[in-house]
């Protein structure tokens, strides 16, 4: 299939230096593009002159082949509509008049509603799962169902394009999940093409088909989540140094505390992830140990523990990875384990454990 | 948008007019019964002191405060939707006061030159006074983003103007000048029927063109961007708002001088009452609205102390201003709720 629309080597920025140049996007009907990156890198100013609503500083945007500069008024209104990051107010407007105004582009003169309009007033509310804020005044609604009627709102224009700017900001995760469900679902059906910017990666990972990364120097990557989410790219776009970014779970981690270790922490299974935060949030230098590479407590370890012991993933724990495991628990003044039960693979960690019982250092982790 | 509320409304306001019409034409210095002047409306031509007070003085007086308090407050909505500031009017704004400076000036000329001012003159000084004022204001928009400081700006810009005239008037020899003092003041006494017709063909051009800009005006009381999304464009909508504005509150001005608070507190109350602020159904009772209030105001102005008038501006300030007030407080509160 065609991209539906397309950038030829756009630049985009207000007046001066471009901020972002050379920029060739396409998305297709039925296709999420998210982009992606550090606040002022020009996520707005791309979805602005998509929009139209910036001249392009150089390069062409087209929409289904035409030239988005010499489309009418008229057409563009039918087939782009935006969802923006803009807190609007307007006075005295139910939830359904501000849904109706999408019908804009298909009304006389003087605006007149006429029937087929309000059943496609009523219908897009109801996609949106929004039939019973109707009455309700736009100015009281919460955020959640604001974003949800601005959603109505664009649905109602009728439009093969929707351009959201950043639309899960001040969200609450639940709000989060339902509007991007929402938007999955109405591009398919309608085969819609979607642009939009994310903060949330882990969303951005879960909802896009194509990921753009608009680095702050002009930089740009695109390519789909699983080529985009990689650590050493996500720290890259985001300027992160100490921070880490796990690409399975699609977060974000603080740096490590430094020092030396003073607590172990034996692990596995996902079991040592909250002992790790929670010390990291104390403060508290920890080792972590012992985890095979494949446990679902590495990947955060190897980032927050500022000593770890590891093993080969499917491997049984070798001689030398217990002396080491050992000498790092000699070092460290209390130890904790996570560990519902030992099993044949980690017999290793129940020895670390009797020795640290052996020495006094066995500690509940609860009275850390 | 209540459909009964707003029928309710409409007819309210239409009541309102006729009652006021009537009070008005029946009250005046010269008392006159209701049947008498009822006889005079007819074209009873018997009794020719009635007949010219109701038709010469009386009349003419009315019809203005209508057309005009219309004018202004379908102005006013104007220049909110612009500014999308619920404080904006032609008066705070100092749009009416650089209407007035230049109106003032171009009268004090042509006293001097000995030419007679007509209408068309007037209304064009009113109007180039009215952009002045606008264009500055413009210019202080660019620079505060704060609608209330835009609003302290629009009042200062009323204040220099008011001050230029005052002494215009003052240094200004002429026997004509106690009128050119009242007019400076705001008043609706001394409309000719030449007036009316002027003011009545020029007010209902203008309320047509703004009401055919009812649809954009509702696309762009969400903001700039939704507008232009929408397929407004945006640059020559927001020069119409301003000439169509501008020109009504001149045209005010020119025929009346300076009023102050209709603009903002009429549409208020219309908004309120018809609870939409749907342009297509709000700007008609703007302007009935303008007209009720006006009429009303000026029924005080000129019976309250009667034989001595009162100034319309210093009744409309009254009833606005408070209205003006409790609109600041509301918004504030909004805002501190977080809505």
């Amino acid at each position: 299939m065609e991209p539906y629309l397309y950038t030829a080597r756009l630049a985009v920025g207000y007046g001066g230096k471009p901020l972002i140049e050379n920029l060739c996007l396409h998305v297709r009907r039925g296709e999420i593009m998210t982009l992606i990156g550090p606040n002022g890198a020009g996520k707005s100013t791309i979805l602005k002159t998509l929009a139209r609503q910036l001249e392009p500083m150089a390069g062409t945007v087209y929409l289904d082949k035409q030239a988005l500069g010499q489309m009418a008024e008229k057409e563009l209104a039918q087939r782009l509509a935006i969802v923006t990051t803009e807190r609007i107010d307007p006075e005295l407007m139910s939830c359904r008049d501000l849904v109706s105004t999408g019908r804009y582009p298909y009304t006389g003169r003087l605006g007149l509603l006429r029937a087929e309009n309000r059943a496609i007033v009523e219908n897009a509310l109801a996609q949106v799962h929004a039939g019973e804020l109707a009455e309700l005044p736009f100015a009281q609604v919460s955020d959640g169902q604001r974003q949800r009627v601005l959603l109505a709102r664009a649905l109602c224009q009728q439009p093969d394009v929707i351009l959201l700017d950043e639309p899960t900001s001040f969200l609450d995760i639940h709000h989060k999940l339902e509007l991007l469900d929402i938007l999955k679902t109405l591009v398919r059906q309608q085969q819609l093409a979607v642009v939009m910017s994310l903060h949330e990666l882990d969303l951005a990972q879960r909802v896009s088909d194509t990921v753009v990364c608009v680095e702050k120097s002009g930089a740009l990557r695109m390519g789909a989540p699983e080529q985009i989410f990689t650590e050493e790219n996500i720290r890259a776009l985001y300027g992160l140094t100490e921070e880490s970014y796990n690409p399975l779970f699609g977060c974000a981690e603080l740096p490590p505390v430094q020092g030396e270790a003073q607590i172990f922490v034996i692990g596995g299974g996902g079991s040592g992830i909250p002992v790790y935060r929670r010390l990291q949030r104390l403060g508290i230098p920890f080792a972590a140990g012992i985890l095979h590479r494949n446990d679902l407590d590495y990947p955060v370890a190897r980032t927050l523990a500022a000593e770890l012991v590891e093993e080969a993933a499917y491997q049984p724990v070798t001689a030398e990875t217990l002396a080491r495991a050992l000498a790092v628990l000699e070092r460290c003044g209390k130890a904790v384990c996570t560990l519902p039960a030992f099993g044949p693979l980690n017999e290793a960690n129940r020895l670390l454990w009797e020795t640290a019982g052996r020495s006094g250092k066995q500690t509940d982790w609860n009275t850390i | 948008m209540n459909g009964k509320r707003i029928g309710f409304c409409y007819g309210l306001l239409l009541l309102l007019l006729a009652v006021l019409l009537l009070w008005s034409v029946c009250t005046g210095s010269t008392a006159m019964g209701l049947a008498g002047v009822l006889r005079v409306l007819l074209g009873d031509a018997a009794d020719k002191t009635a007949y010219g007070i109701v038709w010469n003085i009386r009349l003419p007086r009315i019809l203005a405060s209508v057309i005009l308090g219309g004018a202004l407050a379908v102005s006013g909505f104007l220049l909110q939707t612009f500014f999308a500031n619920p404080i904006a009017g032609p008066f705070v704004l100092g749009i009416s006061s650089g209407a007035k400076l230049t109106v003032a000036l171009t009268m004090i000329l042509f006293l001097q030159l000995g030419l007679v001012m007509r209408s068309a003159v007037l209304v064009l000084a009113a109007f180039i006074g009215a952009l002045m004022a606008m264009g500055f204001i413009l210019l202080l928009s660019r620079r505060v983003r704060n609608m209330s400081m835009l609003v302290v700006g629009g009042v200062m810009v009323g204040y220099i103007c008011s001050a230029i005239t005052d002494f215009a008037i003052t240094f200004a020899d002429d026997a004509n000048i106690v009128n050119l003092h009242n007019w400076a003041q705001g008043s609706f006494s001394g409309t000719s029927w030449a007036n009316v017709r002027d003011m009545a063909a020029l007010v209902s051009v203008l309320l047509v063109l703004a009401f055919l800009l009812s649809k954009p005006i509702g696309a762009y009381q969400m903001g700039e961007s939704y507008a232009q999304s929408l397929g407004v464009n945006v640059r020559r909508f927001r020069l119409e708002l301003i000439l169509l504005s501008s020109l009504l509150s001149a045209c005010v001005t020119a025929f009346a001088g300076p009023i102050s608070f209709v603009g903002i507190a009429v549409p208020h109350l219309v908004k309120g009452m018809m609870k939409t602020a749907k342009p297509l159904v709000v700007m008609p009772a703007c302007f009935l609205g303008g007209a009720v209030f006006c009429l009303f105001c000026d029924l005080l102005a000129r019976t309250l102390f009667a034989p001595t008038e009162l100034n319309i501006s210093s009744v409309t300030a009254v009833f606005g201003a408070p209205v003006v007030i409790a609109l600041m407080v509301s918004r504030k509160n909004r805002r501190f709720q977080g809505v």
